[in-house]
């Protein structure tokens, strides 16, 4: 069959000898299995971070914005920084699930699901931010292009903030289509599965009473290009917008036209290190090595270190411009960023997105787990101080030194942060146990092709093993 | 609008006699209503589909519904006019003209009132007033809730009626045994008070004590005039000004001279005055000079020495040290402006006070005036002194305290207290609780100067009335009353001031002279000069070791004397020069600071911690954190008077140590100072933590006179730089490239607000006037120490710094910044008001997502509260950083208790202006509600609005007229012409905002 054909020097997607059987007992295993003491005990740790979170935004809002670090020169910090972070983090899996789609990289097709289910809970940790950062977040409904009767009071469409919530609202609610849209037949698999009535019910109405016609299927082709195509847009636009609530600024150092190519290669480097965070623990935790592969993981690395030089590239660009800008207010900026109070901020971006993802040149290193799993981490904070260095370390010494201040967080700056990685982790727990993490609908299609024991088949001179396998019996 | 039209509801109302209209009237229903015909119609009762159980239903439903409605109803305190008076008209406001007279403050005022509340104290410009900031704030101090609310006698609250009877059958008695009645004011300037003390009879005892004494200059001017005054000062006709240690621009002799001292510093027509000042602390006066000379405070007598021996007698001095030096120059320049050069120095020694008054009286000096004297500061400190030991030695039968608090204010107040055992009636007359109130037998509550009435003479023959401007508020009777009462007089004060009024035989009626709140007198004076040996009796200041350090006390602009130390306002104002608030500390210099050790670090989120120290004068010491103050003569310390209050004061506003305790001899310089540094640290509350301007020399524009007036600079080229960019690879004025289109501005009024740097003081008079016009909210020192002060107009204060563009030549870009950020020993020091700038082109107005900020035609950035949700956005892209949000709720709010917390405090509020609530932004709004009314009252009086109606808050409360507030579209306004004088420059120029608000470049007459 010519369509299962696949260059010899391409390394198998799905290790050893599995049958479309396999895929789906495998898959289908956390969801029906029962938890273990440590999903538990990771689970228990999310939810008390969760709730303590809830707490804080609750003391937030009843009492005043008051209670974060904020001053009359920083009116962003934490806030802000954790909000760019989240969406950041979220655009790996748009780029895995749309972007590699239209390109056709079949690797993607292992890690897919959870990628995107990361996007989804992380827009939702990231926009929780904008709301609960308003002075009067019972308002927030006014950013909303809604016919009024307050007189004739419309949205200012000149605002960054308000793109922001549009581009924000666009790209969850596309992301969560996409998502569902390739559930759906998983989901009718775990429907078919299942005894327990209950069970039952919810996959059916979660499956959307998808039955595997042919016509389904085509449907589903059909759908999921066109989502691709209405996706792969969002993965530039979404943080080139975001980036635009600084660069159409007038403050030096927000107000830089490098911010969107910039801002999107952050977005897709931490998002990337993140997919790796979670995918290097579900991995093992779920015994899905064969569907997760090293290859896998070394082609995450790979697109960690060439995002990681693209921001650098950029940092670079930064200081020149500011320097050959002449601009005094604009040079002194940056090396305030540099040498200024905030110094260990700064050294800490530069050592975690620059420095660090230089080590998976090495190819001993981003095949290596432990250490992909460690530079995953390190990158994720290293991003979260970008962020904090572009917003804190521009606002605390802008134009007039008079107001020129400092910041530092509160213990509630600390624990809404906290809570929304809770919350984050809590999602994503149960999202663990009750999804298929792996779309194995897809990943079904490939295993002629790409699985090991028809790769090694071929090989080995065979034509079709399923034939070999007829014959044996 | 009044419209006389009048509108029919049908023909039958065009005859008058109509009854039909008449019945129709009455009748509200013009049919029946057929109630008889419904219930009587069985029928169509018993096929009615509602049951019993659906009628129980709606009775339920209807009764939950209105408890439910009737649940937390508002309760609101508003009590309307039964019989409205004839001059209240709600929403007007009522000006009076009155004077505050407290003893330390003097001031014709307008006082502005609202619906029977004063709310807003304005400086009475007819009757030459003018206000500083304490004046401005005084109106809150009125609704002060620690105020004494009764008349008590030992603690135990007595009747008006028993108070009287006791004291006067107390006095009689004092009065038989042989024993004196003694009178103890602070300086009321009131010739009618004093009168009314003096009739008691030549038995009763009258000494005036000021708790900042300017004793030894009144000394001075008694030696040689022969009466006990202060010659006054018009610094307006001063082309040079030397001054030796006197703060004038501050509170020297009474205050008020910064009016007269901007005039001579506009350089219109290519001149200025010349002003040095040799001092110790860094102070207004010195900030504004344009060479400051430090020096400790004993080297202040050498100063005066000096100069006195080269100006007088002709002998100069070849030392060439920086002193001998500046006093060799500032002879040339004394000689050189001849009779317009003036030396005023504020040593508290009579003998350097003579010299002062020698060498203006042989260079013949315009300035001062010795005819017109100035009457507010009387306080004799001799017989101070003398009352005390009198009391002590039991001479004292009754002690009558009024308007001071000596308990508080004296150096030697336990010996005082002690004393004060030993007479036999002791009284005071007080507004406030405090330490002298509680000290006495009987505390009689008196009333404010806003429910007073009375009459002062601040200059001779200048006379100024004080009227009530509201009943008042609590059970009081001020101090004059009492003694007509206890004199057995049946005359009320008013009545007494009339009579005393009358006599005066002003031109003016007694209703006109209210009205204006001031009327003068010609006086007829010579000048009998007497020969005095300005030698005679001088002793040199003992210092003590070579380590010994020398302590120079002075008073805030904010608190003054300590009186207000209970007004919140002026507790959060910063201190013009060190921006601290909430606080007073010793000031050190830098070389001293690492000499004792002492550490002033900021803190992660900004704030500034100090060093804690410990200061021995003598026998006294006190523990005071320690600021390393830029300009502070090395060897010498600064201390601020009037903190430390702890009686009838809210605890929040019980800041500060008590530095009344080292003013021994009522000398604020001490000389044997010595200093520790002890445990612990200081958290300080500065609203501005960084001092340098970091070369940013477009921030704040100077230039010295000379540059100014060179014909062959072009300014936009020189010293007043257009920033330039590049158009199409061409060189172009950042003003001319524009991102926009830009509408007509010639339509109706384009307001701007100019503000002159060269005449800013940095007084901050203009900052509680905007915390009073505008309800802006008190955060307390906790709030400030996190950078999150609301004030709406500020006045930043940039040190000049030893690293600049010149000397940073080879200098690498890192250690030159970072050297920058270290303000000069001795720095040149200027001031710049700050408010939102009100740019066309704002950087808030675009970012906000919902609109809530955005232009108007006249061109104000307006701000709708209503509908703000809070972002921030705003705060961020400003580049002028003047945006303020409400972190909490700041009114109603018990973690925020000061004025706004209170039902008391609450009536000091403008109606005209919302109080904000949390999670909003706020800002100045240029006072939009008075320029408002300015249109709307020139509407209804069908003519053009005048030039000078159009106010805001800061530039009425400006007293150098460094404000200037007008419609640019009016061309012959002031402010029209100052935005195109060549010294008008906008605030970050290159930033392309166009701000409405235009500066004017410090010109400094610096190269003589």
């Amino acid at each position: 069959m010519a369509s299962h054909y696949e260059a010899p020097i391409r390394q198998p997607l799905i290790l050893g000898d599995k049958t479309y059987h396999d895929i789906t007992v495998e898959v289908a295993a956390p969801v029906e299995g029962k938890a273990n003491k440590q999903w538990w005990i990771v689970f228990g740790i999310a939810v008390a971070a969760f709730l303590w979170g809830i707490g804080c935004i609750l003391y937030t809002v009843g009492t005043g914005i008051g209670v974060w670090g904020l001053n009359k020169t920083v009116g962003w910090a934490w806030d802000i920084t954790n909000f760019v972070w989240w969406v950041g983090i979220g655009h790996a899996g748009t780029l895995i699930s749309a972007v590699l789609l239209l390109f056709r990289q079949k690797w993607r097709m292992g890690i897919n699901r959870s990628a995107e289910a990361m996007t989804i809970f992380s827009v939702i940790q990231a926009g929780l931010f904008p709301i609960i950062h308003m002075g009067r977040p019972w308002l927030a409904y006014w950013v909303l292009p809604l016919p009024n009767q307050f007189g004739s009071l419309w949205v200012n469409f000149n605002s960054p903030l308000l793109w922001d919530v549009f581009a924000i609202s666009t790209y969850l609610s596309v992301s969560l289509v996409f998502w569902w849209t390739g559930l759906l037949p998983d989901f009718a698999m775990l429907r078919d599965r299942a005894i327990r009535p209950f069970q039952k019910k919810i996959y059916s109405l979660l499956s959307f009473g998808w039955t595997g016609r042919a016509k389904d299927w085509q449907r589903f082709e059909e759908v999921s290009l066109v989502l691709a195509g209405l996706a792969t847009p969002l993965v530039l636009s979404v943080h080139t917008i975001v980036s635009m609530d600084f660069a159409t600024s007038v403050i030096p150092g927000w107000h830089t036209t490098i911010f969107p190519p910039y801002f999107v290669a952050g977005a897709v480097f931490s998002g990337f290190a993140m997919v790796n965070t979670l995918l290097i623990i579900m991995r093992k935790v779920s015994n899905l090595e064969a569907y997760i592969t090293i290859q896998h993981i070394e082609l995450m690395n790979i697109v960690i270190m060439i995002t990681g030089s693209i921001v650098g590239c950029a940092y670079i660009t930064e200081l020149f411009i500011a320097w050959y800008s002449g601009v005094e207010y604009e040079q002194y900026a940056f090396l305030n960023r540099a040498t200024g109070p905030y110094w260990w901020a700064y050294l800490l971006m530069m050592t975690c997105n620059v420095f660090s993802p230089q080590f998976m040149w090495s190819k001993r290193l981003r095949t290596s787990i432990m250490f992909s799993f460690f530079i995953s981490i390190v990158v994720n904070i290293g991003m979260w101080f970008e962020r904090f260095v572009i917003i804190v370390t521009s606002l605390h010494r802008d134009y007039l030194p008079s107001s020129w201040t400092m910041f530092s967080p509160t213990f509630v700056d600390i624990g809404i942060f906290v809570g929304t990685i809770g919350f984050f982790f809590v999602l994503f727990l149960l999202y663990s146990r009750t999804f298929p993490v792996i779309a194995q609908a897809e990943v079904k299609t490939i295993l002629k092709s790409s699985g090991d024991n028809y790769k090694r088949f071929r090989d080995a001179g065979g034509v079709n093993p399923d034939a070999d396998k007829l014959n044996k019996k | 609008m009044a419209s006389n039209k009048k509108y029919w509801r049908s023909v039958e109302e065009l005859d008058e006699n109509s009854s039909i209209v008449d019945t129709l009237r009455q009748n509200e229903f013009v049919e029946e209503i057929p109630t008889d015909e419904f219930l009587g119609d069985k029928e169509s009762l018993e096929t009615s589909s509602t049951t019993r159980r659906d009628f129980l239903k709606y009775v339920g439903f209807t009764t939950a519904a209105a408890s439910l409605a009737a649940c937390e109803g508002p309760v609101k305190k508003a009590i309307p006019y039964i019989v409205q008076p004839n001059e209240v008209i709600p929403g007007v406001a009522d000006y009076y003209a009155t004077t505050i007279a407290d003893g330390f403050d003097f001031a014709n005022v307008l006082v502005k009132v609202r619906e029977g509340r004063p709310i807003k104290i304005e400086p009475n410009k007819e009757a030459l007033g003018s206000t500083n900031a304490r004046v401005q704030a005084s109106v809150l101090s009125l609704y002060d809730d620690f105020r004494l609310k009764e008349p008590t006698a030992n603690g135990e609250s007595i009747s008006w009626a028993d108070a009287d009877t006791q004291i006067a059958n107390k006095l009689a008695r004092v009065k038989s045994s042989g024993k004196s009645v003694v009178f103890l004011t602070g300086t009321d300037a009131s010739p009618s008070t004093a009168s009314l003390i003096a009739s008691l009879g030549e038995d009763v005892n009258h000494v005036i004590y000021d708790a900042v004494s300017e004793s030894a200059a009144a000394d001075a001017y008694e030696a040689i005039y022969g009466s006990r005054a202060l010659p006054s000062y018009d610094f307006s006709k001063a082309k040079t000004i030397v001054s030796v240690g006197a703060d004038f621009l501050g509170d020297w002799q009474g205050g008020g001279f910064d009016g007269g001292y901007a005039k001579g510093r506009i350089p219109n027509g290519g001149t200025m005055s010349h002003h040095i000042q040799i001092e110790s602390n860094m102070t207004l006066s010195g900030a504004n000079a344009d060479v400051r000379v430090m020096v400790r405070p004993s080297e202040q007598h050498v100063a005066m020495t000096k100069l006195y021996e080269a100006v007088v007698n002709g002998i100069s001095t070849r030392e060439s040290t920086p002193l001998a030096n500046a006093i060799n120059k500032a002879v040339a320049q004394i000689k050189n402006a001849g009779t317009n050069a003036v030396v005023v120095t504020g040593v508290q020694d009579k003998n350097i006070q003579l010299l002062a008054l020698a060498i203006n009286n042989y260079i013949q000096s315009e300035a001062m005036n010795v005819l017109v004297t100035n009457n507010t500061r009387q306080g004799n400190s001799t017989k101070v002194s003398q009352l005390i030991s009198d009391m002590k030695a039991g001479k004292v039968g009754a002690l009558i305290i009024n308007n001071s608090n000596p308990v508080y204010t004296l150096p030697n107040s336990e010996e005082f207290v002690a004393a004060l055992a030993k007479v036999d009636v002791t009284v005071t007359c007080s507004m406030s609780d405090n330490e002298t109130a509680n000290a006495t037998q009987y505390a009689l509550a008196a009333p404010h100067y806003l429910e007073s009435w009375g009459m002062v003479e601040m200059k001779s023959g200048a006379y100024s009335i004080i009227q009530p401007t509201i009943q008042p508020l609590f059970d009081t009777r001020q101090f004059e009353e009492s003694i007509l009462k206890w004199s057995g007089s049946e005359q009320t004060y008013y009545d007494y001031i009339k009579t005393a009024f009358a006599e005066l035989g002003a031109s003016t009626s007694w209703n006109q002279a209210l009205h204006d709140g001031s009327f003068s007198i010609a006086i007829e004076k010579e000048a009998r000069v007497n020969e005095v040996d300005v030698n005679a009796g001088y002793k040199k200041p003992t210092l003590g070791g070579i380590d010994a350090l020398q302590l120079e006390l002075y008073t805030k602009t904010s608190l003054g004397d300590g009186q207000q130390a209970n007004n919140p306002w002026l507790q959060e104002l910063p201190d013009p020069i060190t921006r601290a608030t909430w606080d007073n500390y010793v000031t050190i210099s830098k070389v001293d600071a690492v000499k004792y050790g002492v550490e002033n670090w900021n803190v992660s989120d900004g704030a500034m911690n100090g060093s804690v120290v410990e200061l021995t004068v003598g026998e006294n010491t006190i523990t005071a954190p320690a600021y390393i103050q830029p300009g502070q003569a090395q060897g010498s310390l600064g201390l601020a008077l009037g903190y430390g209050r702890k009686s009838g004061i809210k605890s929040e506003m019980q800041t500060g140590k008590n530095a009344y305790q080292l003013y021994s001899d009522f000398n604020k310089s001490q000389y044997n100072v010595s200093l520790k540094v002890v445990e612990g640290e200081h958290k300080f509350a500065c609203t501005q933590l960084h001092n340098t301007l970091m070369g940013r020399g477009d921030i704040i524009k100077e230039t010295t006179l000379s540059t100014y007036n060179d014909p062959s600079l072009n300014p936009k080229k020189t010293w007043n730089k257009v920033p330039m960019v590049s158009l199409k690879h061409e060189e172009v004025e950042a003003t001319t490239v524009d991102l926009w289109t830009e509408f007509d501005r010639s339509v109706g009024h384009h307001f701007n607000l100019s503000i002159d740097l060269n005449t800013c003081t940095g007084c901050g008079a203009c900052v509680v006037a905007c915390h009073a016009e505008n309800n802006v909210p008190v955060v307390g020192k906790a709030e400030v120490r996190k950078s999150r002060d609301m004030h709406w107009l500020r006045i930043d204060r940039y040190y000049s710094s030893d690293m600049n563009e010149e000397t940073s030549e080879g200098v690498g870009m890192v250690q030159k910044y970072a050297e920058m950020e270290d303000p000069s020993a001795n720095p040149t020091v200027s001031f710049q008001p700050l408010m939102c700038q009100h740019c066309n082109h704002a950087p808030c107005e675009t970012v906000c997502p919902v609109a809530a900020t955005s232009h108007s035609r006249q061109g104000q950035n307006h701000m709708a509260y209503n509908r703000c949700v809070g972002t921030r956005y705003c705060q961020n892209n400003c580049p002028y950083k003047v945006r303020r949000f409400n972190w909490f709720d700041y009114a109603n709010n018990a973690e925020f208790d000061f004025n706004m917390n209170d039902d008391l405090g609450k009536m000091v509020l403008n109606p005209d202006v919302t109080v904000r609530t949390r999670g909003v932004m706020e800002k100045c709004s240029m006072c939009i509600q008075m320029t408002q009314a300015s249109i709307l009252k020139a509407k209804k009086d069908g003519r053009p609005v005048k030039d000078e109606e159009f106010q805001t808050a800061c530039t009425n409360a400006c007293s150098t007229g460094a404000m200037v507030f007008g419609d640019i579209n009016d061309k012959e306004s002031k402010v029209a012409k100052l935005k195109e004088d060549t010294r008008a420059y906008h605030l970050l120029e290159h930033v392309g905002t166009k701000p409405n608000v235009v500066y004017q470049v410090q010109v400094r007459n610096t190269e003589v």
